[in-house]
């Protein structure tokens, strides 16, 4: 047999754990109070347009985004706005929001609820572009890219292939997958109105292969599109990244500090193509997202289809509760996610998974001294070498951790994973990062 | 086998002699002339070689001394905090200039979110650097401004200074301090302040810089500055400014006359190194809190002062 694509350096391979990859999507029922964080995308973020006491419709606007990278926010619910005010976030700082009082559910006019699935892309490319950042959609992947600013397309440059992440390369997580499997044809019409606006006549699917079902399900349903491939990928943390992606699909590598079209390409999650769907074809904007609430001892592990601004503890209570022996509770996957100060936060585009672990797992362990084994540069997908970005950032070295390409490293964590000294490689890492980023741009 | 020996050395000899004319020569030319006055003020200055002045080093410093003595005929701007009054003195009478005195500074930690004042809602257990921890989350007690206890300013720290107190989890000040500011600078925060040493150290100052609301700042600290504006109302000399739910006290306006603190319904002014007030008809209850951040050390007039739970003005 032929062996499996994929990326070419480094990569790990940690448990996957995904106990909810069975559980069909469920509909959340409306939470009493939606906090709507204005800033929930990469960029600037959105302007509020609502005040206190007005009415808004579900998928009103309720506050703009004006700056080049911003996008448009909607009300998830619809009721009374009761404040526009500061809400304390995930990471326990205070960041203004639109609070929400929920009433009914009065979706606006102009939206498309029927069930039928609208195959016709009658919208020109403009037009389309238009609609999804009317829509206000983002990269549902986790780094909240406008999408709409993706498809404009830098003069000079043109785009050969549109990949579709459909990886889910982080443990625990099943969003992705359940999405693949229930709304598998609506995500191929998202793909064809994505290869429309961008003119590319090429789209590959990457799935890693322990998601057979949703490799066969896709490959099903674009038997007859013979522009788009569905390609089943070994099974290696970070392949979901985008770089891993364009590399282990169509083994091209971006150069260092450079976006994907430089090789021709523009990745999107299979959840973008779904929101681009909804827009496109039936004016939804982006109100509401799956996502994947799970853990070892959780009673029921699920995957909720949630409206933005929902608390996480209403995800919790839907999963049966929180555990006794909970430790943390993660806003992400295990190697990515970040952990909540309160479980009182509320759902934001990013969100795509609520991970709950268990006291003893969520412990760190005492870490010792590096012992220079390399694993850190072995495991490092951008080839980096963490042991010394670690140690540059901690001796605050910015020049020579910028020399040494910190900016590249996508906090994967895979070093951290893989440190048999159990050292916090990945913190310094982001550490080094910031501190690099700042004195890039003290620069300009 | 002896002349070998001989056309050896007097090769090597000759050779030594051309290459000690060439080098006395090239020595002559590319000769630099030093400002005497630079080793001179150099070897007055402490050599802590600590960036406080805002150079690179001592020696960068007394180069800076002399061209300035030069080309401006006076010191402005310039002040060497680890050596004081007297080491200024010493560089001015080198470079043969008057130089104004300067009031001493000292660090002060302005915040009071000790594990009693503000206790921890959830446990970090990261790597132990508050820049770190300033990125991922707002602390453990909660408050987005308050310290974060990890203790960057401690390994900033190079005059042995600055220390973890294990009880409050607050650094604490002693006397050792120079005022070179690498606390000010670490500290990802801001709650390190340089303020004047004061009159026989006394100091009065605002122990918070959390500029929230009074009831989010109080739900996580009960030693938060609420912003009620009655030290503010209350200060005859006008050294108080309120600025975004926050008290600051001008040092240099400041007369010490601590009618602030009495005023202040959170204890969030702090005042050190003043006698015991004499017990005045107060009730007794808040005398008696009062005598406790007496006199205690150089630096934080301790914790406690909790006992106080009026609501919000």
């Amino acid at each position: 047999m032929k062996s499996l694509k994929t990326f070419a350096l480094g990569g790990v391979h940690p448990d996957e754990n995904k106990f909810s990859e069975h559980a069909a999507i469920e509909v959340l029922p409306l939470p009493k109070l939606a906090i709507v964080p204005l800033g929930q995308n990469l960029g600037a973020s959105s302007k509020p347009i609502v005040k206190k006491g007005d009415e808004v419709k579900v998928g009103q606007l309720i506050a703009v985004g004006e700056a080049f990278i911003s996008a448009n926010l909607h009300a998830p619910v619809s009721g009374k706005v009761t404040k526009v005010d500061d809400a304390v976030d995930s990471s326990g700082y205070k960041r203004p929001a639109v609070f929400i009082d929920v009433v009914d559910d009065t979706w606006d006019d102009n939206i498309d609820r029927s069930p039928e699935i609208n195959r016709n892309i009658i919208m020109t490319r403009p037009e389309i572009i238009q609609r999804i950042k009317d829509c206000g959609i983002v990269g549902l992947g986790g780094a909240t890219f406008p999408t709409h600013v993706k498809l404009m397309i830098p003069d000079g440059k043109k785009a050969s292939h549109l990949i579709i992440n459909g990886v889910e390369c982080e443990p625990y997580l099943t969003s992705d997958h359940r999405l693949m499997l229930e709304k598998g044809e609506e995500i191929l019409i998202g793909i064809k109105i994505l290869m429309k606006a961008l003119d590319v006549d090429k789209a590959i699917i990457g799935i890693e292969n322990n998601k057979a079902d949703a490799i066969r399900h896709l490959q099903e349903l674009a038997a007859d599109h013979p522009n788009i491939q569905v390609y089943a990928l070994k099974v290696k943390y970070p392949q979901g990244g985008e770089k891993q992606l364009i590399k282990a699909a169509v083994n091209r590598e971006v150069p260092s500090g450079k976006l994907p079209i430089e090789v021709g390409c523009v990745v999107s999650n299979v959840g973008t193509a779904f929101a681009v769907y909804e827009a496109v074809q039936k004016n939804k904007p982006l109100i509401e997202r799956v996502v994947t609430v799970t853990g070892k001892s959780v009673r029921k592990p699920s995957n909720f289809m949630v409206r933005i601004g929902t608390p996480i503890s209403e995800l919790i209570e839907a999963a049966q509760g929180l555990p006794e022996d909970t430790g943390k509770v993660i806003n992400g996957g295990p190697m990515m996610g970040k952990a909540l100060t309160s479980i009182e936060a509320p759902v934001t585009k990013g969100s795509s998974g609520i991970l709950i672990m268990k006291q003893e797992e969520s412990k760190r362990q005492s870490t010792k001294s590096c012992i220079r084994c390399s694993k850190c540069t072995e495991v490092c997908p951008m080839g980096l070498e963490p042991y010394l970005l670690a140690k540059t950032a901690k001796l605050n070295l910015l020049e020579r951790a910028e020399k040494e390409k910190v900016m590249d490293c996508m906090e994967c964590g895979s070093c951290q994973y893989t440190c048999p000294s159990q050292l916090p490689l990945l913190d310094y890492l982001r550490l080094g990062k910031q501190r690099v980023g700042q004195l890039i741009r003290t620069r300009k | 086998m002896n002349e070998v020996l001989i056309y050896a050395l007097v090769t090597l000899a000759m050779l030594g002699t051309v290459l000690a004319v060439i080098l006395y020569f090239v020595a002559q030319k590319f000769k630099v002339i030093e400002d005497p006055r630079i080793d001179a003020v150099d070897e007055a200055l402490p050599k802590a070689n600590c960036g406080g002045c805002g150079y690179p080093g001592c020696r960068n410093f007394a180069e800076v001394s002399v061209k300035s003595a030069d080309e401006h005929k006076n010191l402005d701007g310039l002040n060497c905090p680890v050596g004081g009054n007297d080491v200024m003195k010493q560089v001015a009478a080198i470079l043969g200039l008057e130089v104004a005195e300067k009031d001493p500074m000292i660090a002060v930690v302005r915040c009071n979110g000790s594990k009693a004042n503000s206790p921890a809602k959830l446990q970090y257990d990261g790597p132990s650097t508050c820049a770190f921890a300033q990125n991922l989350f707002a602390g453990e007690g909660g408050c987005p401004h308050g310290c974060l206890g990890l203790g960057d300013c401690v390994v900033s720290c190079d005059f042995d200074a600055l220390h973890m107190d294990p009880e409050t989890g607050l650094p604490v000040v002693n006397d050792k301090c120079v005022a070179c500011g690498a606390c000010v600078k670490a500290c990802p925060r801001g709650i390190i302040e340089m303020r004047l040493k004061g009159r026989k150290d006394k100091r009065i100052y605002v122990c918070c810089i959390n500029e929230e609301k009074g009831g989010p700042a109080k739900k996580n600290c009960v030693v938060a500055c609420i912003g009620c504006s009655k030290c503010f109302k209350v200060c005859p000399h006008d050294a108080i400014v309120m600025n975004n739910n926050l008290a600051y006290i001008d040092d240099e306006k400041c007369k010490l006359c601590r009618k602030c603190v009495e005023e202040c319904p959170t204890n969030s002014i702090h005042e050190l190194n003043f006698p015991p007030r004499k017990p005045k008809a107060e009730p007794a209850e808040a005398a008696s809190v009062k005598e406790k951040s007496v006199g205690a050390g150089v630096e934080t007039a301790t914790e406690a002062k909790n006992n106080q739970s009026e609501p919000l003005a």
